[in-house]
């Protein structure tokens, strides 16, 4: 069995700052990979570098493509990269306003990505992006809104489902439940764990939160000044946290 | 019988780094072998480790030292060294863990929470349910509450509710971590009857029971442990 994807020794300066160093991990297929750590830790960096929106400085990241098995996506061609992003990769941003675009309506939000990979049937892409919908639970008489008139959490909602309608096999997401009040994030949190499970998705999860990351992740990574402290089993790292850092982290939290 | 763990030479240490670095050692050297059929009940003083050692056989504590081989799919798997996607496969299909605090994930009910473990292992939603709503039935959580989700429970709703979920799925192993605290007599009763019927089914079982009665209707022998 091949990994999904490969990183060794990724590292990624800002002139004389460091982003991320040293970073070296394989991830399986369906299997989801939490990054935790404080603010300007590395993680949005990291994550950046791993779906190929910021080159690294140095070390190779490698993605199990269906043609031609692990390749480097940084020494990709542009157009192949392109390619890669729209049929195997998605990706939800904290701000479901930098996923989406706010001036077309939330059924043509969905079935853009099906056009993307060659879907032409209107009526066929329609169906299809009601069914989505439907799946992350947006009222189908909405299909013809724009997102502008949609909540914080439907939004995002809305862009999981754009990320989701081609079965991308890995998918990145960067603080997918930040900004939102607790009982949509509940709501957001149950959705993205079923949807995981069900279609088998591999994913790395950017967060800051530990319970989002216990909810979702089987692993962890814990990253502190771009690099990474510790790593294991998620409970395991969560329970019986062994590095000073990831000590301080899980003691940190407030119990309600 | 069947050897189903086999525990070398284990360490356990916690260091609080938070805490001017103090180390707490727990054990060291401990050896442990536990056979399909049988219950090994951990004894000791409080503080002893036994919980620690549980929780290092489940792979949710990270030993400084030795080995936990696991019987899985009919090969050893150690449990301290092998990687975290190795050890959720082995919770699985072989290593089932009772504790007396269920985490509830909002918004599944508890039906489904029982049934959980069953489906991952590719049972259909159906089946899983059936055998869901029988164990909930036994432990005697009204079918009304079946489809709530149990974080509005009571503490003893939760502690069956997690009971049922910890026997769903008729692990080879179970791990029991005091699943009869604050149970009263008749819900005992029927964990004791659990217990029983998964020794008979052949699984290897290893519990921390604080109470005599549990203790003795259930152990076939006493691993004991010293601080």
């Amino acid at each position: 069995m091949t990994p999904l994807l490969r990183v060794s020794g990724l590292t990624r300066m800002y002139g004389g700052r460091v982003g991320c160093k040293d970073v070296s991990f394989e991830l399986w297929p369906g299997e989801v990979m939490g990054i935790v750590g404080e603010s300007g830790s590395g993680k949005t960096t990291l994550l950046g570098c791993l779906s190929a929106r910021l080159d690294p400085s140095s070390g190779t990241v490698e993605y199990d493509t269906r043609e031609d098995g692990l390749t480097d996506i940084h020494a990709l061609s542009e157009p192949r990269r392109r390619m890669l992003m729209r049929t195997d990769w998605g990706i939800v941003h904290q701000n479901p306003r930098d996923g989406l675009r706010m001036g077309v309506s939330a059924g043509a939000n969905v079935g853009e990505r099906l056009m993307a990979v060659g879907a032409r049937h209107y009526g066929a892409i329609r169906a299809q992006a009601g069914e989505w919908l439907r799946k992350v639970e947006i009222d189908a008489e909405r299909i013809d809104d724009l997102p502008l008139t949609f909540s914080g959490g439907m939004l995002q909602r809305l862009q999981i489902a754009r990320n989701l309608v081609t079965h991308p096999r890995l998918i990145f997401m960067d603080e997918p439940t930040g900004g939102l009040d607790v009982s949509v994030q509940a709501r957001l949190l149950d959705l993205l764990r079923r949807l995981v499970t069900d279609l088998g998705l591999a994913a790395v999860v950017v967060t800051h939160d530990l319970a989002v990351a216990r909810l979702l992740a089987h692993r962890l990574m814990v990253m502190r000044r771009g690099e990474v402290v510790e790593t294991g089993l998620t409970d395991q790292v969560l329970d019986d946290p062994h590095h000073p850092y990831t000590q301080l982290l899980v003691s940190s939290v407030l119990q309600p | 019988m069947t050897v189903m763990i086999e525990v070398a030479a284990l360490s356990k240490s916690y260091v609080l780094h938070t805490q001017g670095g103090v180390e707490i050692p727990v054990f060291a050297g401990a050896a442990l072998s536990v056979g399909t059929g049988e219950c090994v009940t951990l004894h000791g003083p409080s503080g002893a480790g036994k919980s620690t050692l549980l929780r290092c056989l489940y792979g949710n504590c990270k030993p400084d030292a030795g080995a936990i081989r696991v019987r899985h799919e009919g090969a050893a798997v150690d449990i301290a060294s092998a990687a975290p996607r190795v050890v959720l496969e082995v919770r699985k299909r072989t290593l089932g863990y009772v504790s007396q605090f269920l985490r509830a994930i909002p918004r599944v009910p508890a039906l489904d929470v029982v049934a959980e473990p069953l489906r991952a292992l590719g049972v259909d939603a159906e089946a899983a349910r059936t055998r869901a709503g029988e164990l909930l039935a036994r432990l005697r959580i009204p079918e009304r509450m079946w489809h709530l989700a149990p974080a509005t429970f009571s503490g003893g709703e939760q502690q069956r509710v997690n009971i049922a979920r910890g026997f769903a799925a008729r692990h080879p192993i179970l791990l029991l971590d005091e699943p009869t605290a604050s149970l009263d007599a008749r819900n005992r009763a029927v964990v004791i009857d659990l217990i029983g019927q998964a020794k008979d089914e052949g699984a290897a079982l290893v519990g921390v029971f604080h109470d005599d009665e549990v203790r003795e209707a259930v152990s076939t022998r006493i691993h004991s442990m010293q601080g």
